[in-house]
């Protein structure tokens, strides 16, 4: 029996019930998967919708305009900390609150939830970059914006958002030419007759087809491929991806599986100047090898449907043929998982373990933001395991279970408190709807706060907690302290952490 | 059947039993488990540590050879003696505050550590190394596992790790071992005042534990709240340590240092996990430049270890402590292009503490290239290893935490375990 559904089908709590009667329940899920979570406006806006036009409007985000960023700074919207100016571009702070700023306002919250899938996928750490380059350096090649930089440089995470839904075979191209990834990886010192393994390691082990689908043999083969993809800086103005053909081994390269369509599986040798093909060839190899659509079907599953159970076989392999079928693409793969019936299942709901930025931008959006700044976000998310722009190395974070160490967990709970705390005069706004009883409050919290259905004694507990104390008079001054009171206690709880 | 907590992380769950144990406020009960104050710190080199420029054999014509850039010259080497083999051997020259414990007795070098087929992934090595299986490098930790044969309850607290997750070498089935990388996060906070704050944590504790075997997943994350609850309070007491030295102000020093004050106030942890990363030197590694990447290592790590070492010998806590330094793999002989080194095998692991008996233990690899070469493997290229790292797994186990190492490891490693006690 799947873990959950128990619990699910008694729906011991009757604001639960409420929310079940409406389809709210459906979107709400849909949000915190395909997004960070909402406020109370959006869910309407998407009720308004239904289900299968919300999935579509989610997906097909090119309609809606891409204008967050211009929100930055304007009241009525969560605020960030600048120290002198705000420089997302080259401040790696602030490019950190500029993303989470988007987490929490952008109208295409599944192209940010793409980017950080990609970004835990690729996983580059600023620390490196800014080491090698500098750290103004560090955070545009992390994070710049075209528009917004001198030389039109693209940072790492613009390329995740430009990909979001895109072509899997393309994203990883511009990946191996991505300045950041050359840093990381030591793809820029990479050439002929000194060979660097690093890049082609990873590319194979983390980044496609996963451990032991290939052999030693092949990263050597693979290093070879890539001798010359290196890094240039016209006009000492920025650095970026340049083919150096004097570089390249022209040799033939040799592997263990089969790199074009006739069964070959010897990358031929090459003249320097068409050697730049040899990476595109085992590029289009990787992605198109067996093991790796149903290697991606299986972190999207997680990221997405549940990390409770084993995925669904039949709907991974339905996935990765998908993936095949269409030439790599991301959004017909994305619109069949949110569309599948395992998407909706009752028992995936609360299955997944929040990520610490989930958690952030979701506990923000629910609880309220007006005069809270993102900054005081930063450093208790490294401290609950997720530094954005900083995992820990190329594997990405260990997620699921792995995220709730006692000490992580306290830290969520921490938040929560800080977080309430800074809200308490709008929680108490909002509280007013439950200032009847005691009930009445801890019904109207729990609603707000979207929590999975919280069973008989946890209940009990908020309960207890809104009572204990003076004797109930629901007079803005109880509700003050007990509205932010049961917030901390709701977001902190293990319930809250379960997306 | 009951799968247990942490088969529960890496496994997944379909059936789950909860059973591991609700943490208990037992002051002492950590330290009177087990069979005496005795302290393991496990330092782990994230990354994979080049020790060929850790522990150098300057003297070998073929390092020279075949480091062109980065070799440290014989000159520049802390001479420490020769092993058993005749190899001179010097440490990195940064490292002058490990000559010093050396040359005290106190620190042993195990040499070509590691085992058969060694993998040059740093996933799948950490797991090889964390559970002490390279076969199935799945399910819980050695450490683990060794604190699974403790009698029970288990105190969560006889485990902590300073890192912001919990390694799998501190994964147990029968008790969740906390992480706290700092002492001031770790502390109830409350929106609100005065009786309001206990009201709130009696509310937390009460929601934290509730543990439903039908829901694993939240009994999982409920049950970390439950133990960070119950040992925040005594925890808070290492927040009020003064150390005798003064600690780098990094993470590592400040670790060792947080370390140190959980053993003088004695909150009854015997595991301990600390970690420095950075050691995936495949670029620049610049041993020979005062700011150059494997010397910016070699300085936090020698600072730290000398600072955490001059502590506790000012505290009366050597004879209690062992430090155990490993790394998933070591580094490819040849440099590359460049001037790093890529993945390789073998490596080097240290023992500290008032029980080693110092030295240098096993031999150094003979450098020269060539495939009949039986030191390296990989045709020459990389070192190969001759003390399995479980045999020195099992010397700790057997003779400084009073364990059983056949058991724990699965089989019987201690013929080949160097004599570091």
């Amino acid at each position: 029996m799947p873990a959950g559904s128990p619990t699910m089908q008694q729906r011991r709590d009757p604001v639960e019930r409420e929310r079940v009667r409406h389809g709210e329940h459906v979107i709400e899920h849909l949000l915190r998967r395909a997004g960070f979570g909402a406020g109370q406006d959006e869910i309407d806006d998407y009720l308004e919708l239904g289900f299968a036009a919300a999935v579509q409007q989610l997906l097909n985000y090119e309609r809606v305009p891409d204008d967050v960023d211009q929100l930055i700074g304007s009241p009525g919207y969560v605020a960030v900390t600048a120290r002198g100016q705000f420089l997302p571009r080259t401040v790696i702070n602030d490019s950190r609150q500029r993303w989470l700023f988007r987490m929490i306002h952008s109208r295409r919250p599944l192209q940010e939830k793409m980017a950080l899938f990609w970004h835990n996928h690729f996983a580059t750490a600023y620390t490196k970059i800014a080491g090698a380059l500098g750290a103004e350096e560090g955070a545009r090649y992390m994070a710049a914006k075209p528009t917004e930089d001198p030389n039109q440089v693209r940072g790492q995470i613009e390329l995740f958002r430009q990909y979001a839904v895109g072509n899997f075979r393309d994203l990883l191209l511009a990946v191996a030419k991505d300045t950041a990834m050359l840093v990381w990886l030591d793809g820029r010192t990479n050439i002929k007759g000194r060979p660097q393994e690093n890049f082609a390691r990873e590319l194979m082990e983390l980044f496609t087809m996963g451990v032991d689908t290939f052999a030693e043999t092949d990263v050597y083969a693979g290093a070879r491929v890539f001798t010359g993809w290196n890094l240039a800086r016209p006009s000492n103005a920025y650095y970026t991806f340049s083919y150096v053909a004097a570089q390249h081994d022209t040799t033939a390269k040799e592997f263990t599986f089969p790199i074009y369509s006739n069964g070959s599986k010897v990358i031929p040798a090459r003249s320097a100047d068409a050697g730049m093909q040899d990476g595109v060839d085992l590029i289009n190899a990787v992605a198109g090898h067996p093991a790796t659509g149903p290697r991606l079907a299986r972190k999207l599953y997680q990221y997405f449907i549940s990390e409770v159970s084993d995925p669904d076989a039949g709907l991974i392999a339905s996935l990765a043929n998908t993936y095949y079928r269409s030439g790599f693409e991301m959004k017909p793969v994305l619109q069949q998982l949110f569309t599948s019936p395992q998407f909706v299942a009752a028992q995936n709901r609360y299955a997944r373990y929040s990520w610490p930025a989930e958690f952030v931008a979701r506990s923000i959006k629910e609880i309220g933001w007006v005069g809270f700044s993102v900054n005081d976000a930063l450093g208790p998310m490294a401290n609950m395991g997720q530094q954005l722009f900083e995992p820990p190395d190329v594997a990405g974070w260990d997620l699921a279970a792995n995220w709730f160490s006692s000490g992580a967990m306290l830290t969520r709970m921490n938040f929560a408190s800080q977080l309430a705390t800074n809200q308490r005069f709008n929680l108490r706004d909002i509280a007013r709807g439950g200032r009847s009883s005691p009930d009445a409050l801890v019904s109207l919290m729990l609603d707000r706060l979207t929590a999975a259905p919280f069973a008989r004694e946890p209940y009990q507990a908020l309960l207890d907690y809104a009572r204990a104390g003076t004797a109930w008079t629901g007079s803005d001054a109880q509700l003050l302290v007990k509205a932010a009171g049961l917030a901390h206690l709701i977001v902190g709880s293990g319930d809250y952490q379960l997306v | 059947m009951a799968i247990t907590r942490r088969e529960f992380v890496r496994g997944g769950v379909a059936a789950f039993t909860v059973s591991f144990a609700a943490p208990a406020f037992l002051s002492d009960l950590a330290r009177a488990q087990g069979r005496s104050r005795q302290n393991l710190v496990v330092l782990y080199l994230s990354g994979g540590n080049d020790s060929l420029s850790m522990l150098i054999p300057y003297n070998d014509p073929d390092y020279r050879s075949r480091r062109p850039t980065i070799a440290i010259p014989a000159a520049n080497a802390l001479q420490i003696g020769s092993d058993r083999s005749g190899v001179a051997l010097g440490l990195h020259p940064r490292l002058t505050g490990l000559r010093t414990i050396f040359n005290a007795g106190r620190l042993a070098f195990i040499q070509r550590t590691g085992y058969a087929n060694s993998s040059r992934s740093h996933f799948e090595g950490t797991d090889i190394w964390s559970t002490a299986d390279p076969r199935v490098p799945q399910g819980n930790g050695w450490l683990g596992r060794y604190l699974d044969t403790l009698p029970s309850p288990i105190d969560p607290l006889t485990g902590w790790s300073t890192a912001g997750t919990i390694p799998r070498t501190l994964q147990a089935n029968r008790v969740g071992v906390p992480s706290i990388p700092t002492i001031q996060g770790y502390a109830f906070a409350s929106p609100n005042t005065g009786t309001e704050v206990q009201y709130a944590r009696d509310s937390a504790t009460r929601i934290a534990s509730h543990l439903p075997d039908d829901q694993p997943h939240l009994a999982f994350v409920n049950s970390s709240s439950q133990a960070a609850l119950a040992t925040l309070d005594r925890v808070a007491q290492v927040g009020t340590y003064t150390s005798s030295v003064t600690y780098p102000n990094n993470g590592f020093g400040q670790a060792l240092r947080m370390i140190a004050g959980a053993m003088v106030k004695g909150v009854g942890t015997k595991v301990f996990w600390v970690q420095t990363g950075g050691y995936d030197t495949h670029a620049a590694q610049n041993p020979n430049q005062a700011n150059g990447s494997y010397t910016t290592l070699m300085a936090t790590l020698n600072d730290g270890v000398l600072a955490f070492y001059s502590d506790l010998l000012n505290q009366g806590l050597l004879n209690d402590t062992l430090v155990l330094q490993f790394s998933e793999f070591g580094r490819r002989i040849n440099e590359n292009g460049s001037q790093g080194t890529d993945h390789g095998a073998a490596s080097v692991m240290m023992a500290i503490g008032g029980g080693v008996r110092g030295g240098i233990y096993g031999t150094a690899p003979n450098l020269r290239g060539t495939p009949d070469n039986p030191t390296l493997e990989n045709s020459g290229n990389d070192v190969r290893y001759e003390t399995d790292f479980r045999a020195v797994y099992a010397k700790v186990i057997d003779s400084w935490l009073g364990g059983d190492s056949v058991s724990i490891l699965g089989a019987n490693f201690r013929a080949g375990a160097p004599a570091i006690f």
